[in-house]
């Protein structure tokens, strides 16, 4: 007796829907037992992690402003990933896109008007493009694995930010605290639509993940990213452009990276201050895979996500575990949704020792 | 005055570089055979508080690196079975490794913050290491010298071994490797598993030696540094040790700029330089050989003979 895995001929799509469920399922029976065995109370810190942020109303609002982030970096993410492009530096874009932001509402002082914010987002979303254009340039001109080259940018960007916070945009009457001038009105977006719990980089994460959705499913573009990603080589002989592709997947996911930077910055901190970079740029990476690369499995894992990470938090206070429990929980998340990718792949099959010896006779 | 601060300068960065150069090491060893592991900085942290918790219990710190070595291959396991078994995306998995690694040793260690462990004590006697020159050699924790040996194995190994010769067939053509008979999984097994032992030991000189006790995250991101030597060096043994020393002196500026406020340029410069330098020397080597670049050709790409 033995298992043994027979590649299917087609990708299985109910295994592509089931499989993420059972990561998360899988992932909570996972994690009683293993915070049981670290000490702490299993039950109730899979149920503080799981289930209070969705079941007590006051935590909607932090699950929805930390859940804006990874959607809009992880929906770029996915675009790339598709095609085969491994953009790891995304939390490097997310860091060049406030850092971009932040620089226009330092030239903008006492400027007000609603374009300063718009000037704002457009200058974020253009550093974060211009911090991925690097790999990108590399990939296409060098041949440059773009995963190293992105993940060393990653820490380039974390020191240019302290430099900047430290330095040339550092708040003159911050009491010489690392951090910028507290943004101004003009430069300032809502915490949350008024009356609501919903930040407004929610609004833009539905909204992108509905273009996201139409230039992935109907657009030549979306089939082109496809089909690159599944079959290289028959994609160059039948004439795709690799290098368009590598260059216009890196800078849409860096641009995206760069708006989810600025739309924090300008939403939520309210200036940039040593504890910006909180891992959005990587935690997105889960949420992508998680997601299936679907705009639309990318909302709800990105929600998910989110809700592990307030979990954690809520674990720490509730039961007195550290908030690293809802990092463990991710990373469990992650490692299970990318066994699971076997099952979409392969078919498992029991063997008895008999038919494997009839196997092997073939062979 | 000025010798002597030489010296001292010279035994930073040697203590400075030798985890990064013991996980770099590893993880040299896991890339000659094609797969990438990203994860080497939660493979630190795993060791780090593992060797921190045997050294606590039995008050012996070569038990410490022991437990350090076998905590870290166990972790890497995680990541082999993964990424060699049912053949997943190396560069998910590796991630997912580091992020594993990080919230696993916050847990493990939060019962330890706070506590101390005997210092390793010298292999020399003090007259040698004590003494105000001849420390430049014989001053330093026995890891370093257990480095510097492991190292110059692994160098001896992957050129002049037969089993090294395997090693490097498997990552440089996994297929043909697989047609004479080579266990192309099995061996990727071992390369991952020895790679997580080595991250295990430098994460353990975190919290053994360069301070005997145990704070979350200590390593500090030196994972993606080791991971940046091994791309530095062109994946070769000799360079590995020339880049370990080289980015070693810049994280010795790096913090001689954050005591004294200036050091030519600010400190932030100095601590993105190894990562700057990196991406440059990795577009110099790819743009010198447009063909295949100096990375093991197999690197990253999943082998699923059965399919």
């Amino acid at each position: 007796m033995r298992i043994r895995f027979e590649k299917r001929p087609d990708p299985s799509r109910t295994m592509l829907f089931l499989t993420p469920v059972l990561a998360v399922v899988l992932t909570m029976l996972i994690g009683i037992v293993l915070f049981q065995a670290l000490g702490y109370d299993g039950l109730k810190t899979v149920e503080a992690i799981f289930f209070t942020p969705v079941l007590a109303a006051y935590k909607w609002q932090d699950v929805a402003t930390k859940a804006a982030p990874l959607i809009i970096i992880a929906l770029g993410l996915s675009l790339g990933n598709q095609a085969k492009v491994w953009n790891i530096g995304a939390e490097g874009q997310y860091v060049a896109g406030a850092l971009g932001g932040a620089y226009v509402a330092y030239l903008t002082p006492g400027v007000t008007g609603s374009w300063v914010i718009l000037a704002m987002i457009v200058a974020g979303a253009i550093c974060g493009m211009a911090w991925a254009a690097v790999p990108a340039f590399l990939k296409t001109r060098y041949n440059v694995n773009e995963v190293l080259s992105s993940l060393m940018l990653v820490y380039v960007a974390l020191q240019l930010m302290s430099f900047m916070i430290t330095g040339p945009l550092k708040d003159p009457n911050g009491n010489n605290f690392p951090q910028t001038a507290p943004f101004t009105e003009a430069q300032l977006m809502p915490h949350v639509l008024p009356g609501t719990f919903i930040p407004p980089g929610l609004i833009v994460a539905f909204v992108m993940m509905l273009v996201f959705w139409l230039v992935v499913s109907k657009s030549v573009y979306g089939f082109d990213v496809k089909v690159i990603g599944a079959a290289p080589s028959a994609a160059r002989y039948g004439g795709f452009n690799a290098a368009r592709t590598i260059w216009t997947t890196l800078l849409i996911s860096g641009g995206m990276a760069g708006l989810a930077g600025i739309l924090e910055a300008s939403s939520q901190s309210g200036q940039i201050n040593l504890g910006f970079a909180s891992n959005y740029g990587f935690t997105a990476i889960i949420v992508s895979f998680l997601g299936r690369l679907h705009p639309v499995g990318v909302f709800v894992a990105g929600i998910v996500l989110a809700i592990t990470s307030v979990g954690g938090q809520v674990a720490q206070t509730a039961v007195h575990v550290p908030s690293a429990a809802g990092g463990l929980s991710q990373a469990l998340m992650l490692f299970l949704i990318l066994a699971g990718d076997v099952l979409v792949r392969h078919r498992i099959r029991i063997v008895s020792s008999q038919a494997n010896l009839a196997a092997g006779e073939r062979l | 005055m000025t010798l002597d601060l030489i010296i001292s300068a010279i035994v930073t960065i040697i203590g400075i570089s030798t985890p990064i150069l013991l996980a770099a090491t590893g993880e040299l060893v896991v890339e000659k055979s094609g797969v990438l592991n990203l994860g080497i900085e939660g493979m630190m942290l795993i060791g780090a508080v593992t060797g921190f918790a045997v050294t606590f219990a039995t008050f012996n710190p070569w038990f410490g690196i022991l437990a350090a070595a076998a905590a870290g291959a166990a972790a890497a396991m995680i990541f082999g079975f993964l990424v060699l078994s049912l053949g997943s995306n190396q560069v998910a998995t590796g991630l997912a490794l580091a992020i594993f690694g990080i919230a696993l040793s916050t847990l493990i260690g939060a019962g330890f913050v706070g506590m101390i462990v005997p210092p390793f004590t010298s292999v020399f006697p003090a007259v040698l290491a004590k003494d105000p020159i001849l420390r430049v050699i014989f001053g330093h924790s026995p890891l370093v010298y257990l480095a510097l040996i492991i190292i110059a194995l692994v160098g001896w190994f992957l050129k002049h071994s037969r089993a090294g010769l395997v090693l490097r067939a498997v990552g440089e053509n996994d297929l043909s490797a697989h047609s004479i008979g080579y266990s192309v999984i099995g061996i990727r097994y071992a390369a991952v598993a020895f790679g997580g032992a080595l991250a295990g030991i430098a994460g353990c000189y975190f919290s053994l030696v360069i301070t005997p006790m145990w704070a979350e995250q200590m390593t500090a991101g030196r994972g993606w540094i080791a991971l940046a030597l091994v791309v530095f060096a062109g994946w070769k043994a000799k360079r590995l040790v020339v880049g370990a020393y080289f980015f070693g002196m810049l994280m010795t500026i790096e913090l001689y700029a954050k005591a004294t406020g200036f050091a030519f340029l600010p400190s932030q410069f100095w601590a993105a330089m190894p990562y700057l330098m990196t991406v440059i020397v990795l577009a110099v080597i790819s743009a010198r050989d447009r063909t295949g670049s100096e990375a093991p050709a197999c690197l990253g790409k999943p082998f699923m003979p059965s399919s």
